[in-house]
């Protein structure tokens, strides 16, 4: 099993960013993706930044995934969806059906994203025949879920011929919507945001009015109230899974790369107060089990 | 333009074609179409009688196999293709690509339109989807009037926008806040907040709605009390107790009707299979009466009181928006 390092979902400045890429590129994780896959307005890396780290980072071994935009509306979110998708340096995860299109119109092979609603294993030989090499599975997918897939794949003779990807640690990406949260929640229009999500690296907290943690807003994007850690659940995913993502909410993210590798060799187990993982057991999202 | 109305039964059914629906949509009684309620939708029986009511007036029906095939029994989405197909319905609406390929590969004279649930927001998108032979593409409802105006001149696939009912603010069939807070998907059950999930209580601090236990609005005596659909509850964002996400309010887009036409869109849909057949009766004839009108005279097209009287009677919170075809809301 190996271990990747989600894009950073929030918006950072690019010292923080590039402070955090330095230990990326130090530690053992060998997956990163790279790229903004919420705002478009988020330019603080430019596509031709976020290759430069790239570069940087296949240097030190890494294997280097650019995430791109998960809504496309305007017409100049197409365009930039297609310079990303054909940068021509790094493989790509399509997090929208858009993005797909394009890419497998080019005949480039990509990363099928969380974001793509794909539940089954005829989605998936439909994207195996459009270049598709790996799939993140949706956030929302059980373990049982898996289980039941991964016997449709065998069946239809696909199961070895792409890496099944899943959320290991991080605040889950939920929904994405055409209003900023994050802009409304200070009283600004969308289209004069000030580009304010730069104030919440962790984004906002949306608590219900008896003080539990329900969701965070991060612009356009809805994301979990807690942080989903799947670190008990490693020995359940032995078959099924190829790679477990970190999604990055801070720097402490490097950290959790070992904590989880030393754990799957270990086989070690840790108190879950705080975190969720209730997707992988088939209940509740935001609940814990074990 | 068409009109496109919901039937969560057949009586609903039978009330949108007598008001002037030009198409119904409906669902099948299992967990193959977004609205899986209990109660809702269509056995075979009450199917086929729809059908021939529909038929005998020229009106056409769209079936919603809209939810997404479980990888264990795909064979139930696949078989509600086929009856789709073997009773007669002149459309499958469907968002699944496992659907979608099936329909194309066993059906391929039957006419398949994309629905709202496969997100389809850009032209590159609705590319991706021609493969499997659609007409038609339901449009999300995250794009903005001039979004939905470049599309519908980027496209040669009919567009079809919704034009009236409940506000999903999240583009659709890829958001999961109810599964994180009840464990069960829309994608996968067909229910979004499902109501088995929902609790009143009367409380000391006033009217409280939970859904599956966690608190989604309280309410001060007097103040409306909408159904706890979890993306427009009330919430604290940092010491501000606020709709953080949306209000209670429904998509009412009778304003924008006449670009709606200009534009060359090709069917409204009022949204609401979930509703009751006097909610279809009542919202179809307002926008039959609005169509004609504004067929009949579309530079003097103006919207009439009574009509947004009525719909506001029939919405969340009983107050309206043109939600995201309008800037300053998004």
């Amino acid at each position: 099993m190996k271990f990747s390092m989600g894009n950073i979902q929030f918006y950072w400045d690019k010292e923080n960013a590039a402070d955090f890429y330095q230990q990326v590129a130090d530690s053992s994780v060998e997956h990163v993706y790279l790229g903004e896959s919420v705002c478009s307005k988020r330019r603080e890396l430019r596509l031709d930044d976020w290759l430069e780290v790239g570069q940087e980072l296949s240097k030190k071994g890494k294997t280097v995934v650019l995430s791109s935009l998960a809504l496309i509306e305007a017409k100049s979110e197409l365009a930039t969806l297609k310079k990303v998708c054909l940068n021509g340096e790094l493989q790509v995860e399509a997090n929208d059906f858009g993005a797909v299109e394009i890419l497998s119109e080019a005949k480039v092979p990509f990363v099928a994203g969380a974001a793509l609603n794909i539940y089954n294993q005829h989605d998936l030989k439909v994207l195996l025949d459009r270049g598709m090499t790996r799939w993140v599975a949706p956030v929302e997918l059980s373990r049982d879920w898996l289980v039941n897939l991964s016997k449709g794949c065998e069946y239809i003779g696909i199961k070895d011929k792409f890496e099944t990807e899943v959320y290991g640690y991080g605040y889950l990406p939920l929904a994405y919507s055409a209003r900023c949260f994050t802009a409304r929640s200070e009283d600004r229009p969308k289209d004069q945001c000030n580009l304010c999500c730069i104030k919440y690296p962790e984004g906002r907290k949306i608590d219900s009015q008896e003080g539990l943690e329900l969701f965070r807003m991060n612009g356009i994007q809805t994301m979990s109230g807690s942080i989903q850690n799947l670190i008990n659940d490693l020995p359940s995913m032995e078959g099924l899974v190829d790679i477990v993502r970190i999604s990055p909410h801070s720097m402490e993210a490097v950290g959790w790369v070992d904590k989880f590798r030393n754990a799957l060799e270990d086989k070690s187990r840790m108190s879950l107060d705080g975190f969720c993982n209730g997707y992988w057991h088939k209940i509740e999202g935001m609940k814990a089990i074990g | 333009m068409e009109l496109l109305s919901p039937a969560g039964s057949l009586p609903a059914l039978k009330a949108a074609v007598d008001e002037g629906a030009d198409a119904i949509y409906l669902g099948l009684k299992d967990d193959t179409n977004a609205r899986h309620f209990a109660g809702l939708n269509f056995t075979d029986k009450t199917m086929a009688q729809g059908v021939n009511y529909a038929h005998d007036r020229n009106r056409r029906l769209h079936v919603a196999v809209n939810t997404f095939a479980h990888p264990d029994r795909s064979q139930a989405w696949f078989d509600a293709v086929k009856k789709t197909h073997d009773m007669g319905a002149d459309v499958l609406i469907a968002s699944n690509i496992a659907v979608l390929e099936y329909a194309a590969t066993h059906y391929p004279e039957m006419e398949l339109h994309l629905s709202v649930q496969a997100a389809a927001t850009n032209v590159s998108a609705i590319n991706f989807f021609k493969q499997f032979g659609i007409r038609r593409v339901v449009l999300p409802r995250v794009l903005s009037y001039q979004q939905v105006a470049n599309l519908a001149q980027d496209t040669d696939l009919e567009l079809e926008v919704f034009a009236f009912g409940s506000l999903c603010i999240m583009a659709e069939g890829r958001c999961y806040l109810s599964s994180y807070m009840t464990g069960e998907s829309p994608n996968t059950v067909g229910a979004c907040s499902p109501a088995k999930f929902v609790r009143w209580e009367e409380t000391n601090n006033g009217l409280e709605s939970r859904l599956n236990d966690v608190l989604i609005d309280r309410f001060a005596d007097g103040e409306n009390a909408g159904y706890p659909t979890l993306c427009k509850g009330r919430f604290n964002v940092e010491g501000a107790i606020t709709h953080a996400l949306e209000e209670p309010t429904s998509l009412n887009t009778l304003c924008l009707l006449p670009q709606l036409n200009n534009i060359g869109i090709s069917a409204l849909k009022i949204e609401g299979r979930q509703r009751s057949p006097a909610y279809t009766r009542q919202v179809t004839r307002t926008w039959r009466n609005a169509i004609d009108a504004m067929k009949k005279n579309p530079a003097e097209f103006q919207v009439q009181e009574e009509w947004n009287k009525c719909l506001s009677a029939l919405s969340e919170g009983s107050q309206t928006t043109l939600g995201a075809y309008e800037r300053t809301w998004q």
